[in-house]
């Protein structure tokens, strides 16, 4: 009985996760500005680590871990890239010395 | 007999040595004993009992391609006309060239020339023969284009060369469609399995193939355009091989394979025909002509196609006096195109409208002129051989009772008609050139040298060879039993035993008939400035090498156009067409061998799990499209990483963590060298295109998306075999000790194309450092 109730509360999260990540999905192709984007795309990496989680718990399996933290750190890079492009124009910086 | 071939061609290699003295001795002192020496060794064989001699060398035993040897009658008559009238033209070249002309060129030319001229005539294997007959192409091209620094000159050796080699190309289609046949390579075995050939449904194309290369060689009609421009060469060139041997090789050709072609209607109808019209066109267009060679040149296709319709005819008299005609051709002409050649170098000029009046200056050159002028026109007097030929091939067209000849009855009845009129203007033309040259005014003013005669040394050749019209003429009986015969034979099949006689009675036909020709041929040469206009009505533009010219400049531009069309170095065009190709030619493979296989017994049912994998999916497609519409850069970049990502989880829902991490970072790199090179990629600008254009795109597009679908569905519907990855599965830890079987594939069981990707990655870099670091161009600085 729990268990059949863990399996439909995590379905039904995965469902909602899906669903937020489409009205995301909505700010990204619209998004008046870039910033915009950057941060919806955030957003949705956010919910792709919460979907790795789900799915790891409704797979019943520890092997994905990885994966959430990954996202985790990409995303963080990610974003800092876009961030710093959009103020800057570039990623990396000359040496100037 | 294999020296005797072969002999020319390695003196070729020690040309230039001699060259180097050539400021003291001539070259062609040191060669001319060459073919004296074949002459003498192939003049042994006449004879009264003459029998044929083979001798065999092995080349390339596993094609069945060897260097055999074959001589027989009609061998021997043309070794010995290569022969002797090269050691003439030989003889005739060392007065007529300079020793500031590039001798060792043009010597080397001449002596492949008559090596592979010789090695035609003699091979009894088909192969090595066309190997010789693409030889005589190769070195008459290099002979005509002897002058290269003339425009004319290198017109002509292309013409000549593009239409022998379209013959040449075709003669092997021939010989090949007859080996492929008969299972034999050799001629005469070909000969003794005549019956099959001529009962294979393939005989029509071999009997094509062999008269398409016979006829460009002997420049008949309608390949006749090549060898008027052939003129362009130095006149020894002209006399040798456009006059008494190459252009015979086509001759040679019919003749050799007649035991195995004549006699059919076809072989009939198609040789002679052509041989008719050739003799008529030939001698009606060389009158026109107002250049020395340029008259001898129609005059010699004119010929030509008179020994081709007499082939054609195949009788036995018709046969006899082709190869009669043969000899007494190979003589006049070859001392026409000399005397040509002493006029030419005496005067500085060819124009016949320029000369005249020159008895007086070259006294010798005009009585050997006279000789061989009336010979070719077949003046009734006993010590000429032209008449002798002449009449018998009036007999023969009168007598045409062997087959065929009921083919087409109004055709044979022609014959004779065109036989007269061909010969009337022959008669015209042989006049036109002997008085419009030596007699009339002398026009001193218009030449640009003093006339005189010509050195001894130049004047031996032509007479050497009048002294053969005249002893042939004399008596024909001389050359008659001793290989005329023998050379009929070889071509008939059976022994062909004929007299030749000067006088056959007031009423003979052939008699009439010859009168006729010198009767009117004399009215018409009188009164040729009147009736000369006809030439402006025709052929006017009608000749051939307004064809000519016209194919060959078509062939140029309209490949020129069509590459242009669909080369037009838009990358977007390319892929298109390769999009395309694949469309179609995957697409009606599939359908047309019912690949499109579509099966849903292996599909997993929808259930309320498979939730996620949907909404990932849209997701993914929404954002592909997506990327399709926008117009800002950053943003497709953007909504790509979207797709990426999206990729990352679906293959976290498919149990693949090691592919997600992979893709993930991939992903990640992937935008972020995106953006890297942001600010130097052009803004992404809507091309505006038409719509028609924007319509195909799309249509390749989604046929090609489609394509991909459908092969995919139905190659996951047709699983045919057990997949491997049980036993990957099940060997993974006790094989490669490891439980992650993705990883153990890799570097275990799979290593070495990881070990490749790495090389590639490795590749990449170096060469991503290399494109940033060397810059060759100014931009480095």
């Amino acid at each position: 009985m729990g268990e059949s109730i863990l399996h439909t509360v995590t379905i039904i999260c995965i469902v909602f996760i899906s669903i937020s990540i489409i009205i995301l999905l909505y700010r990204v192709l619209k998004g008046p500005t870039n910033p915009d984007r950057a941060v919806a795309l955030d957003t949705i990496g956010v919910n792709l680590m919460a979907l790795c989680g789900l799915l790891a718990i409704l797979l019943v399996t520890t092997k994905l871990n990885d994966v959430i933290l990954l996202i985790g750190i990409l995303l963080f890079i990610g974003t800092i890239a876009i961030a710093k492009f959009l103020e800057k124009g570039v990623i990396i910086d000359r040496n100037r010395n | 007999m294999i020296y005797a071939v072969f002999a020319p061609l390695v003196m070729t290699l020690l040309i230039p040595f001699f060259n180097k003295w050539k400021d003291k001795i001539h070259t062609g002192w040191f060669l001319l004993p060459i073919p004296l020496f074949i002459f003498l060794y192939f003049v042994q064989f006449i004879g009264e009992g003459f029998s044929p001699v083979a001798e065999s060398y092995q080349w390339i035993p596993s094609l069945n391609i060897s260097i055999d040897f074959y001589l027989d009658g009609l061998s021997l008559l043309f070794v010995l006309l290569i022969s002797g009238i090269g050691t003439l033209v030989l003889l005739y070249s060392i007065y007529y060239l300079h020793k500031s002309e590039r001798l060792g060129h043009f010597y080397i030319y001449l002596f492949i020339f008559m090596s592979s001229m010789l090695g035609v005539v003699l091979s009894d294997n088909v192969y090595v023969l066309y190997t010789f007959w693409e030889f005589t192409s190769i070195s008459s091209f290099l002979l005509i284009g002897f002058w290269h620094y003339r425009e004319r000159s290198r017109y002509g050796a292309l013409k000549s060369m593009l239409i022998t080699v379209f013959g040449g190309l075709s003669l092997f289609a021939g010989i090949v469609t007859l080996t492929y046949i008969t299972g034999t390579t050799s001629i005469q075995e070909m000969i003794n399995q005549k019956d099959i050939i001529i009962d294979s449904p393939l005989f029509p194309l071999i009997l094509i193939f062999i008269i398409l290369g016979a006829f460009t060689k002997s420049a008949q009609f309608p390949f006749h355009i090549w060898l008027p421009d052939a003129m362009e060469a130095p006149t020894p060139v002209s006399a040798y091989l456009h006059s008494a041997t190459m252009v015979k090789a086509g001759i040679f050709l019919i003749a050799r394979f007649s035991p195995i072609l004549a006699g059919e209607p076809m072989f009939f109808i198609i040789v002679s025909l052509f041989g008719i019209i050739t003799l008529c066109w030939g001698s009606y267009m060389a009158v026109r002509q107002t250049d020395l060679k340029g008259i001898l040149a129609f005059s010699t296709i004119s010929q030509l196609g008179m020994i081709m319709a007499m082939l054609g005819f195949g009788t036995k008299a018709a046969i006899f006096a082709a190869v009669f005609h043969i000899l007494n051709h190979a003589t006049f002409k070859g001392s026409l195109f000399m005397i040509a050649g002493i006029v030419d170098h005496e005067t500085g000029s060819r124009d016949i409208r320029k000369l005249g009046g020159l008895m007086t200056f070259m006294p010798i050159s005009a009585t050997l002129a006279l000789f061989g002028v009336f010979s070719m026109a077949g003046f009734p007097l006993p010590f000429l051989n032209g008449f002798y030929s002449k009449e018998m091939f009036f007999e023969a067209s009168l007598h045409l009772d062997g087959y065929g000849g009921q083919f087409i009855p109004f055709f044979q009845q022609a014959i004779p008609y065109l036989a007269v009129f061909g010969s009337i203007f022959t008669f015209v033309y042989s006049m036109y050139f002997f008085f419009g040259t030596f007699r009339g005014e002398a026009k001193m003013g218009e030449l640009p040298k003093k006339p005189h005669e010509a050195p001894i040394g130049m004047l031996i050749s032509p007479f050497i060879l009048v002294l053969g019209v005249i002893l042939i003429g004399l008596f024909p009986n001389l050359v008659n039993g001793t290989f005329i015969a023998h050379s009929a034979e070889a071509i008939y099949g059976s022994a062909v035993e004929k007299d030749i006689y000067f006088w056959h009675g007031l009423t003979y036909p052939p008699l009439i008939m010859s009168i006729i020709v010198v009767v009117l041929g004399t009215l018409l040469a009188l009164t040729r400035q009147k009736w000369a206009g006809i030439y402006t009505i025709f052929p006017r533009n009608l000749s051939f090498n307004e064809v000519y010219n016209y194919i060959v400049d078509k062939t140029e531009t309209a490949s020129t156009k069509i590459t242009n069309k669909y080369m037009t170095g838009s990358l977007r065009h390319y892929v298109l067409y390769i999009l395309i190709a694949i469309l179609v030619v995957s697409g009606v493979v599939f359908f047309l061998t019912n690949g499109f296989a579509i099966d849903t017994s292996g599909l997993s049912t929808l259930k309320l799990s498979d939730v996620p994998d949907i909404l990932v999916g849209l997701t993914m497609a929404i954002a592909a499209i997506g990327t399709i519409f926008t117009n800002n850069r950053l943003s497709a970049i953007i909504i790509l990483g979207v797709v990426g990502y999206g990729l990352a989880i679906l293959f976290v829902i498919y149990r693949a963590p090691d592919l997600a991490l992979t893709q993930l970072i991939v992903e990640t790199v992937t935008v972020a060298i995106f953006l890297l090179c942001f600010y130097h990629l052009p803004d992404l600008k809507k091309i505006k295109e038409k719509p028609s254009i924007t319509l195909t795109n799309s249509i390749i597009s989604i046929g090609f998306g489609a394509l991909m679908t459908i092969i995919a569905i139905s190659a996951h519907s047709s699983k045919w075999f057990e997949p491997i990855s049980n036993y990957f599965l099940e060997t993974s830890k006790p094989l490669g000790g490891g439980y992650n079987v993705v990883n153990v594939i890799l570097v275990d069981m799979r290593g070495l194309d990881t070990l490749f990707e790495i090389t590639v990655l490795g590749i990449a870099a170096l060469a991503i450092y290399g494109m940033i670091k060397l810059r060759r161009d100014k931009e480095a600085k």
